[in-house]
């Protein structure tokens, strides 16, 4: 009797510690952040400026979401990728050029080229699995960005083949969103940073708004990502994630 | 006297003959191939040229600082108004625009998915505008194996090991997927005119040349080139006035800042080829030492022997009263005349066969298909006037050293034992 009193206290404890200000485990911050990241459906037209080394481009694309697992672009400027489609479904990705009349797999080496000209490539793109089942996970602090309380997680990859051995997130304590990153190689080397300039509420979600994306191996300021519209939970036609609706 | 002694070396067959072949065979042998080295380096020269360096090669600096990766995002743009630049301010150059390119070459089967996929690199140059002997420089009819040469836009050549690893052929679609000039992937289609043997590894194995044109719309880099290449109009390289043309434009622009302003480069500052070229002028010099060593062996040797053919003879110059150092040095004057005869002899027939070599050529195709260096598949030789002269030395040197050394045996024979010797 007095045992299983005690292990209710220390329950119910457990449960109030969070509320009380202590810092919860890595691995719960970032399952939070995995469940706040994957929603079920989305529908979201973007805008893309690649700094690049010598001027500055704006692509506009449309993005049909459903999950991790299935997106849909297709480009609406500049004219030249007007046309453009991507589909990517689970880890295979393909895209469509109406100039060509061409639907092309990309894998292998192609998906470590930029999407677009952009600091983003095609394996970035495709990374579609949770970050709590790629990473193990430990807290490195506390900072505030963008006048934000946030942890700082210490991301290493939990096997061999991910894209990035090792992740430094930067999450609102509160919106358990990644404010800023880091992605670093097997050597430690600085590869790619993640900066959010901007948050908005949309659906009853927080999402970056405005975001830059930077290859630091690339010269260049890097590939701002700004969302201009955002739709959650809406209905998405099925032909869109099929194969052959690409040449429609 | 020297008549005296040329009579002696014409008459006497022992104490000519065989030092004249061996000088002859050896010079022969210094100045053939002194010629076909010359040759080499003229071949290697002008095909490395034609196809990768120019003369004269300008680039952006950054593009220069990473050339090897042939990066567009770093090309030259406005490029016709820059050639226009170049030919008032480097003259004496012909300037033509080339980008190199690479990505993927993708076959389709009938519904358009992808059949076959391979690696390619190629080069884009302006194939279709009459005159502008980019067809020439590239020697794209001696290789041409299948169909025709690129005479659109929208077609390219690609090697025969290339299209027969895809299994296409002229006629058939393929799509290049590549990068734009700001580094987006494209995709454009292109119809296979011809195949090609390009005879260098690297290329046979996954190369390709279209038009600038129908490259730049794939790139998007209309009015933009990676690299405007510089020929001598005389189409012989020429290291000092290529190295003066350099310095001087890139002189005149050393106080701009910014990757992008254009940088010269000479032939002999591209991918080691200068210490290639420092090499090859060295040639000479090690094709005499090569065969002046045996040489004056083989002639130290044969001058020991005529000692002892002619060992009374010089005793009873002795006897008579000629100075040792006298006969020594009608023996180093015969040497002299021997060197100059096997030299004449050797240079002749040399010369010769580098004449016929220089206008025939040798095919080495066959051996050099796989070479991983970039080399003409027909060498031919080249005479030059060092060619007249190069055999002189060690034919004479030779000679002289073999004569000299076998020779001081006339410095051991005893005066006082001479009549005793001669009576025996």
């Amino acid at each position: 009797m007095k045992r299983a009193a005690i292990a209710a206290w220390a329950a119910v404890l457990a449960a109030c510690l969070p509320a009380l200000g202590q810092t919860p485990s890595a691995a719960s911050i970032l399952e939070q952040v995995d469940r706040n990241a994957v929603p079920g459906t989305k529908i979201i037209e973007s805008e893309m400026i690649v700094h690049g080394r010598r001027d500055s481009r704006t692509i506009r694309a449309k993005s049909w979401v459903e999950g991790a697992d299935k997106a849909f672009t297709e480009y609406l400027y500049p004219p030249r990728e007007q046309g453009v489609k991507m589909l990517k479904l689970g880890d295979q990705l393909w895209t469509y050029s109406p100039s060509t009349d061409r639907t092309i797999s990309i894998s292998g080496s192609m998906l470590r080229q930029s999407v677009m000209g952009s600091d983003l490539s095609y394996e970035d793109m495709m990374e579609d699995q949770k970050l709590s089942e790629t990473y193990d996970a430990r807290t490195g602090g506390e900072a505030a960005v963008l006048d934000r309380p946030c942890w700082i997680l210490d991301l290493t990859a939990k096997a061999e083949g991910a894209a990035y051995a090792a992740r430094k997130l930067w999450v609102d304590k509160e919106r358990f969103l990644i404010l800023r990153e880091e992605r670093f190689a097997k050597s430690g080397k600085l590869l790619k940073t993640l900066e959010v300039r901007s948050v908005m509420r949309a659906g009853g979600r927080w999402v970056p708004e405005h975001a830059v994306f930077k290859d630091v191996l690339k010269e260049g300021q890097g590939t701002e990502f700004v969302i201009k519209t955002i739709e959650f939970d809406a209905v998405i036609p099925a032909h869109l994630f099929d194969k052959a609706g690409l040449r429609k | 006297m020297i008549r005296f002694l040329l009579k002696g070396v014409l008459r006497d067959r022992g104490r000519s003959l065989f030092p004249v072949m061996t000088v002859a065979v050896g010079v022969f042998l210094t100045v053939a191939l002194f010629c076909y080295m010359k040759g080499i380096e003229v071949g290697m020269t002008r095909y490395t040229a034609n196809q990768q360096t120019g003369h004269l090669k300008v680039m952006t600096r950054a593009y220069a600082r990473d050339a090897d990766l042939f990066p567009n995002d770093a090309a030259l743009i406005d490029v016709d108004a820059l050639m226009a630049s170049l030919g008032r301010e480097v003259p004496g150059f012909g300037w033509v625009a080339r980008i190199r390119f690479g990505g993927l070459l993708d076959v389709p089967d009938a519904n358009g998915e992808t059949r076959a996929q391979s690696p390619v690199g190629g080069i884009a140059a302006d194939l279709l505008t009459p005159g502008s002997g980019e067809l020439v420089r590239l020697d794209l009819a001696r290789g041409l194996k299948r169909g025709t040469l690129p005479s659109r836009p929208s077609e390219i050549l690609i090697s025969e090991d290339f299209s027969r690893s895809l299994g296409i052929g002229p006629g058939d679609k393929v799509t290049l997927i590549s990068s734009s000039m700001q580094g987006a992937m494209t995709l454009t289609n292109f119809v296979v005119s011809g195949t090609v043997r390009f005879g260098f590894q690297a290329l046979d194995r996954m190369g390709a040349v279209a038009d600038l044109s129908g490259i730049r719309a794939a790139l998007d880099m209309q009015g933009a080139a990676g690299e405007v290449l510089g020929f001598f109009q005389g189409g012989v390289f020429d290291r000092k006035g290529a190295g003066a043309a350099a310095k001087a434009f890139n002189s005149a622009r050393a106080d701009r800042q910014g990757d992008f302003e254009p940088t010269m480069l000479t032939l002999a500052d591209q991918s080691g080829l200068g210490w290639y070229l420092d090499y090859m002028d060295k040639a000479g010099a090690i094709l005499i030492a090569i065969f002046l060593v045996p040489m004056s062996l083989v002639l130290w040797n044969a001058g020991l022997l005529g000692s002892l053919r002619r060992y009374g003879e010089f005793g009873v110059r002795l006897a008579i009263g000629e100075n040792k150092g006298h006969v020594y040095r009608t023996l180093l004057g015969e040497s002299m005349i021997i060197g100059v005869l096997g030299t004449l002899i050797g240079t002749a027939l040399g010369l010769a066969v580098s004449y016929r070599l220089q206008s025939k050529g040798i095919n080495l195709e066959s051996l050099f298909r796989n070479a991983a260096i970039m080399i003409p598949p027909r060498i031919h030789s080249r005479v030059t006037p060092f060619g007249y002269v190069i055999g002189f030395i060690p034919g004479l040197l030779a000679t002289f050293i073999g004569t000299a050394i076998a020779g001081r045996g006339i410095y051991k024979r005893q005066t006082a034992s001479l009549f005793k010797e001669l009576e025996s």
